[in-house]
């Protein structure tokens, strides 16, 4: 089987941006990562789209056929699909991309995401993000995404005698992180009592431990194709693209504060790389709530992960350097494109360019996309030779 | 130019606590104090409303001047809580308060600066020569719906302006500012508005308030350390004294006409009322900055000076701002949902 690279990255700034439309986002976002790729349009054999809620956001659907009329490109009959799957939509359309590249059936694809969320007012907002969990049995009943994270804060403390802080220290790294990153959403550095003592959103959890409505798209180009990749001044190796899935509703797991779809995940993606732990230089992971974060580090490193906290080595200048974009938490949470940013993020930093808060000789990354709470987990390990 | 030859504002007795509305809707109150600075709001009585509330400010505007009411050749009342939908507050106004029957009489609206779109009519009027003196009012019994972030806010109240040829402070320019920006409306028919939440702030508030005050300094060729005052419109406790901060104006500067936290957000009289507790205590040379905005969105601002005829100006026939501010009858929320017709009465 060929190796497939990404050779191109481009995104918008997240944040609250009244003055752009999802179509403007879309493209710009494209626009950028042909350019970085240096490759024109025709060069294209087909457009990937994640988006998790345009259909309720803007009460706009076929969002692939969009962007590439949008783009210009719809003259040149390029196939162009979209990819959904909650939050995770971004990473599930980078691991379909990738599987079309693998197999031969194209060779150069362009894979972008994108959420335009700060049209609606806010409890509408969150109503649409609670489309992510079971309609008959969880939302028709009141449940939104808060608080059935806040439910697994709940439980998590209660059998594994996790403190507050254990999972309060996330959005604190994050938003450090996001204070060196010019695309962030977020610049402020936070406290822990700042998370803590926040307005409450589902308690424990407050503000500080959610991710924030955000507006923007990121979007890469990858391929097989063996000139491209040579002349690609940059070229950063997919080592590995797996997904894996739960169950949809809280009730049917067995152990709530768990994600068993991230174990399976990561630990094929690491098998599928050849690498190990040991191997992986960062990690960008999905920290739209705080409890989230903490067990997906549990799922890779075991209990290791709270000591890892206790001993701060998630920081970008320590030994497992963490959403060093800034993580949702900070850099920014446009649902369907934030799994594509964290492949740029990890592009950036293998190519040495993420300026101060580049992670030192980062050779492999390892990140973590995820839809609902632990419901579907794509991992994606990229790589210098 | 025209300048302020009087002025009267009126605030209802009537007043309920942030905590009070928190308790039924159990909210942190501290989240209201602190987050938005708002402790307490006026409240209309059940016989107020923006005619009434009008007639008092202009009452008040009237008592403080010598001037002839049979001088008066204009009457524009901004509001966006007329008592009707179709026939004039204005109108209501001429025999209310006994102005001439040759007048000029309009209403208006523009969210929360139609008052201050009445200000910039009658000074029209006036630096033309086709009138001598006129009225301009702004007042409001401002909408919010049960539950919503505005009940902390939405209050009522009313500022009377009479403008001339010869008054207590010259107005030596005024400048508007407007776009196309959709951050809070009620559509006919409606009872209660809605808002574009967090739009309501960056896009809307901040853009139009600091292009208006930037646009006027660059006019006047003056600085924030040129004003003695400076008064913004006030949606909440917050969003003017980050404006003020961000213009570079100092606590001192914007304290005397800072009113929202005390009595809320009275709208189309939220600033004009901050301009007329500044004129309660304006010495002759003071230097004032007013900003007004409207959501939908634009802002009015002026540059003001204040005369030596302020000193022979008789502001101690009417009540001033904080005297009203301070003589409070506070009320519970049960009887505030009473006084503002939020009960299903039978037969509705």
């Amino acid at each position: 089987m060929r190796d497939v690279y990404i050779i191109g990255v481009g995104s918008t700034k997240y944040g609250e941006l009244w003055d752009m439309s999802l179509r403007e986002l879309a493209s710009e976002a494209g626009l950028k990562a042909l350019m970085d790729a240096g490759i024109k349009a025709e060069e294209i054999d087909a457009l990937y789209g994640a988006n998790t809620s345009a259909g309720q956001f803007i009460d706009q659907e076929h969002i692939a056929a969009l962007i590439s009329d949008y783009s210009g490109i719809s003259e040149l009959g390029i196939p162009a699909v979209r990819i959904e799957a909650g939050a995770a939509s971004g990473g599930a359309a980078l691991n379909q991309a990738y599987l079309a590249v693998k197999s031969g059936q194209y060779d150069t694809v362009v894979v972008g995401g994108v959420e335009k969320m700060t049209d609606v007012p806010s409890e509408v907002a969150n109503e649409i993000i609670g489309g992510s969990l079971d309609a008959e049995w969880e939302t028709f009943f009141g449940v939104t995404e808060a608080s059935v994270a806040a439910m697994i804060a709940k439980r998590h403390e209660y059998d594994e005698r996790v403190k507050r802080e254990h999972y309060a220290v996330f959005p604190v790294i994050s938003h450090k992180h996001a204070s060196m990153n010019p695309s962030s959403h977020f610049k402020n550095v936070i406290k822990l009592e700042d998370v803590i003592n926040a307005s409450p959103v589902a308690e424990p959890l407050t503000v500080y431990d959610t991710a924030p409505l955000s507006d923007g798209a990121s979007a890469i180009v990858i391929t097989a194709d063996k000139k491209k990749i040579k002349e690609s001044e940059n070229p950063i190796r997919i080592k590995a693209s797996t997904m894996a899935n739960d169950f949809l509703s809280l009730h049917d797991r067995k152990k709530i504060d768990s994600f068993k779809a991230v174990n399976k995940s990561v630990k094929e993606a690491l098998k599928q790389s050849g690498l190990n732990l040991g191997n992986i230089d960062g990690y960008e992971i999905h920290d739209s709530y705080s409890i989230g974060s903490l067990i997906q580090m549990e799922e890779i490193f075991g209990k290791e992960a709270i000591k890892m906290v206790e001993n701060n080595e998630y920081y970008f200048n320590s030994s497992h350097p963490l959403n060093v974009s800034g993580g949702l938490k900070a850099h920014g949470n446009p649902l369907g494109a934030v799994g594509l940013y964290q492949a740029i993020e990890a592009t950036i930093q293998l190519r040495g360019k993420a300026g101060e808060r580049q992670i030192k000789g980062s050779k492999n990354m390892l990140i973590h996309n995820m839809g609902g709470l632990g419901t579907t987990s794509v991992t994606t390990i990229l790589g210098v030779e | 130019m025209s300048s302020i030859v009087s002025y009267g504002s009126y605030v209802p007795r009537y007043r309920i606590r942030a905590e009070e509305i928190a308790r039924v809707w159990g909210e942190d109150p501290e989240n209201i104090k602190g987050g938005l600075m708002i402790y307490s709001k006026s409240v209309p009585g059940p016989d107020e409303d923006v005619l009434t509330i009008s007639a008092e400010a202009g009452k008040n505007a009237i008592k403080r001047t010598d001037v002839s009411k049979k001088t008066i050749g204009a009457i524009f009342v901004g509001s966006e809580s007329h008592p009707y939908a179709v026939k004039p507050t204005a109108s209501i106004l001429v025999e209310a308060l006994g102005l001439p029957n040759d007048i000029h009489s309009a209403d208006y609206e523009f969210a929360c600066k139609a008052g201050t779109a009445a200000i910039q009519n009658v000074m029209g009027l006036v630096d033309s020569g086709m009138i001598e003196n006129g009225m301009a009012i702004g007042a409001d019994t401002s909408q919010g719906a049960p539950g919503d972030a505005l009940e902390y806010s939405a209050s009522a109240g009313g500022t009377a302006f009479i403008i001339g040829k010869k008054g207590i402070a010259e107005i030596n320019k005024t400048y508007s500012f407007t776009t196309d920006t959709p951050d809070f409306w009620r559509r006919e028919g409606e009872k209660y508005p809605s808002h574009g939440g967090r739009f309501t702030g960056e896009p809307a508030y901040f853009k139009h308030v600091l292009t208006g005050a930037k646009r006027m300094m660059e006019m006047q060729g003056t600085k924030p350390e040129d004003y003695d005052y400076a008064v913004f419109h006030q949606p909440n406790g917050k969003f003017p004294t980050r404006a003020a901060k961000m213009l570079g104006f100092k606590d001192e500067q914007v304290k005397d006409g800072l009113l929202t936290p005390y009595i809320g957000n009275t709208y189309s009289s939220s600033m004009i009322i901050g301009l007329s507790a500044i004129l309660d205590k304006a010495e002759p040379g003071d230097r004032i900055l007013a900003v007004a905005f409207g959501s939908g969105a634009g802002s009015d601002a002026f540059d003001i000076t204040v005369n030596d005829s302020i000193k022979s100006y008789k502001r101690d026939r009417a009540p001033g701002v904080m005297e009203q501010i301070n003589r409070p009858i506070w009320i519970d929320y049960a009887n505030y949902v009473k006084y503002r017709g939020k009960i299903i009465m039978r037969g509705e």
